[in-house]
């Protein structure tokens, strides 16, 4: 009998003791609690501290709303763009053997690999002052940098993978076949992409606009250096939350933050959805980043 | 003609011209021209002058700093994240699911939001810097909250790095290494560790990737003091509104230099990772 407690901790050698196991997961908890959930908690306490009415209040300023507006026209032209580049991209990879296939790949990935700041300064570069291409576009009119074209370039440059790192191996995961099947049933090129490779593709796709979308909203490293921080004109949202901050409109700050975390758990929220529900629809390394 | 055959294997799928043609004319006009661009400007000042502004001492002490927090923030996510990777793949508790999403928050959360909740944590007055301000430890506006905000953005990267190899890995192997008589800690020191080292080194150099790059999450926190605490692409900022451009550019194009180094290291991690494992993580 006294064999039994002994027996018990080893009747599974391929598992830790009970102890053991509840310590590891305990301090992985608190670290996530203490890095994850405390900054998550914080913005939304921060943003309510003086109550409800002055959260309302605040987000219903002029410069609020603007920054709100930009926000979204910005996604709204960089994320199509992004997910047109993806579309192509991973059909000419996915669907085709050609040199250089892996080079591509790995270009593709360039931008994650450069830093936001950077990422704003190349257009700066481009387009500044004693630049060829920015005095020259002026003389027509046409301003790009402190003002939106800037903006949208800054936010299409860091969200550039996205889509396309999604859709990548899922497509080359599906391969041809139901392609070719098409095709020699008589359909055309742009049939067999609407009516069978679109459809197949749906859900990777998806999952790389919440994710492009969720990084074009909240970018600000890039957009902070293009953007030249015009009031009512040429602040995003999180501009607008660093100017708020700024000026110690701690409230205002942290209510426009809110917004913004709250578009971050909606994403989190679908992403997760999406991968419960059609794991096997997305790419097989859809988790990695 | 012959070439060009060579270039693509034959297929019957059409719109391969289309496609390949948009790419790189899309990838080009985004990506290519304006870092060429960058590179073009900081070589602008002449072998001299860029090596004069890249070892100005202020510019060192910044990219010192970027490198050694990021180097700390990148190692101490390797230990917890592989832990936390472990904890949600192996065991079962409630609340799994819900931790196991929480993960990617630093993916989705803007870094600006991100960067002004740290500060509000860890300022003297903060829920944690009050604590911790009585024992005369500063976290808040020193090398500490670099760290700390280095941490938050870099931790989803080693977890789901290690995660999909850790779901992969077979039990088989270490109920093989059990029964040929080997303790529970030689198994993972022994057996599971070794093979899930390329997916740990490739966490550690994406997080360090990311971390050394940071802006927005790390300014609000960092205090920003010259030689102190002061991160290089927040150098790269004032250089800007200095209208500086060619030593903005000069760091740029240093950090720029370092990114692909590591970017190169990781391809070759993982190519390795695949000669020897079958995987690439």
């Amino acid at each position: 009998m006294a064999a039994r407690p002994h027996a018990a901790r080893r009747a599974s050698p391929t598992n830790e003791p009970l102890w053991v196991r509840w310590a590891l997961i305990l301090a992985g908890l608190v670290f996530m609690a203490l890095f994850l959930v405390l900054p998550l908690l914080a913005v939304f306490s921060e943003a309510l501290r003086q109550g409800i009415g002055a959260y309302v209040q605040s987000l219903q300023s002029p410069d609020a709303l603007s920054a709100i507006r930009l926000t979204l026209l910005v996604a709204a032209i960089a994320v199509p763009l992004n997910v047109v580049f993806g579309i192509a991209a991973s059909w000419a990879i996915a669907k085709f053997e050609f040199k250089g296939k892996a080079f591509l790949i790995t270009l593709i990935d360039l931008p994650f690999s450069v830093s936001p700041v950077i990422s704003g300064l190349v257009y700066v570069l481009l387009f500044g002052t004693g630049s060829v291409l920015g005095p020259w576009l002026k003389s027509y009119g046409i301003e790009i940098l402190f003002a939106v074209p800037g903006i949208v370039l800054a936010t299409i440059f860091v969200t550039f993978p996205f889509v396309a790192r999604e859709l990548i191996p899922l497509m080359q995961d599906q391969g041809t076949g139901d392609e070719e099947a098409a095709l020699s049933l008589g359909a055309s090129g742009w049939q067999t992409f609407w009516r069978v490779t679109l459809p197949n593709i749906k859900w990777g796709l998806l999952y790389g606009v919440l994710l492009c979308n969720a990084r074009a909203m909240g970018e600000f490293g890039a957009v902070a250096v293009v953007s030249g921080k015009i009031r009512g004109q040429t602040t995003t949202m999180p501009l607008q939350v660093e100017m708020f901050y700024n000026e110690y409109q701690g409230t205002a700050a942290f209510a426009l933050a809110s917004l913004l975390a709250l578009l971050a758990l909606v994403t989190l929220v679908l992403k997760s959805a999406l991968e419960w529900r059609f794991g096997d629809e997305l790419a097989a390394t859809g988790r990695g980043h | 003609m012959k070439g060009f055959g060579r270039f693509r294997q034959p297929s019957v799928i059409p719109g391969f011209g289309l496609t390949l043609g948009f790419t790189i004319t899309y990838f080009s006009l985004i990506i290519l021209v304006p870092i060429t661009a960058l590179v073009l400007r900081s070589t602008g000042l002449g072998w001299n002058g860029f090596w004069a502004a890249a070892l100005d001492p202020r510019v060192l002490a910044s990219l010192r700093t970027s490198f050694l927090t990021a180097l700390i923030a990148a190692g101490i996510n390797v230990v917890f994240g592989t832990l936390i990777a472990w904890v949600l793949v192996r065991y079962r508790f409630p609340g799994r699911r819900i931790f196991d999403a929480m993960v990617d928050l630093p993916f989705a959360l803007p870094t600006a939001v991100a960067g002004i909740a740290l500060t509000a944590i860890y300022a003297p007055n903060g829920f944690v810097g009050q604590w911790v301000a009585p024992l005369g430890l500063r976290i808040a506006y020193t090398p500490i909250g670099i760290t700390i905000a280095m941490i938050f953005i870099g931790l989803p990267f080693v977890v789901r790095t290690i995660q999909p190899i850790l779901e992969e890995a077979s039990k088989e192997v270490e109920e093989a290494s059990a029964t040929l008589g080997a303790s529970r800690l030689q198994t993972i020191s022994r057996v599971l560790l070794p093979s899930l080292t390329p997916a740990i080194l490739t966490g550690f150099a994406l997080a360090f990737a990311r971390a050394v790059g940071e802006y927005g999450s790390v300014i609000f926190i960092a205090g920003n003091i010259p030689f102190v605490s002061e991160i290089a692409p927040l150098l790269i900022v004032i250089r800007l509104e200095e209208f500086n451009y060619a030593g903005a550019a000069v760091i740029a194009t240093v950090m720029l230099a370092i990114s692909f180094l590591m970017l190169f290291v990781i391809n070759l991690i993982q190519a390795w990772s695949r000669r020897r494992y079958g995987y690439g993580s």
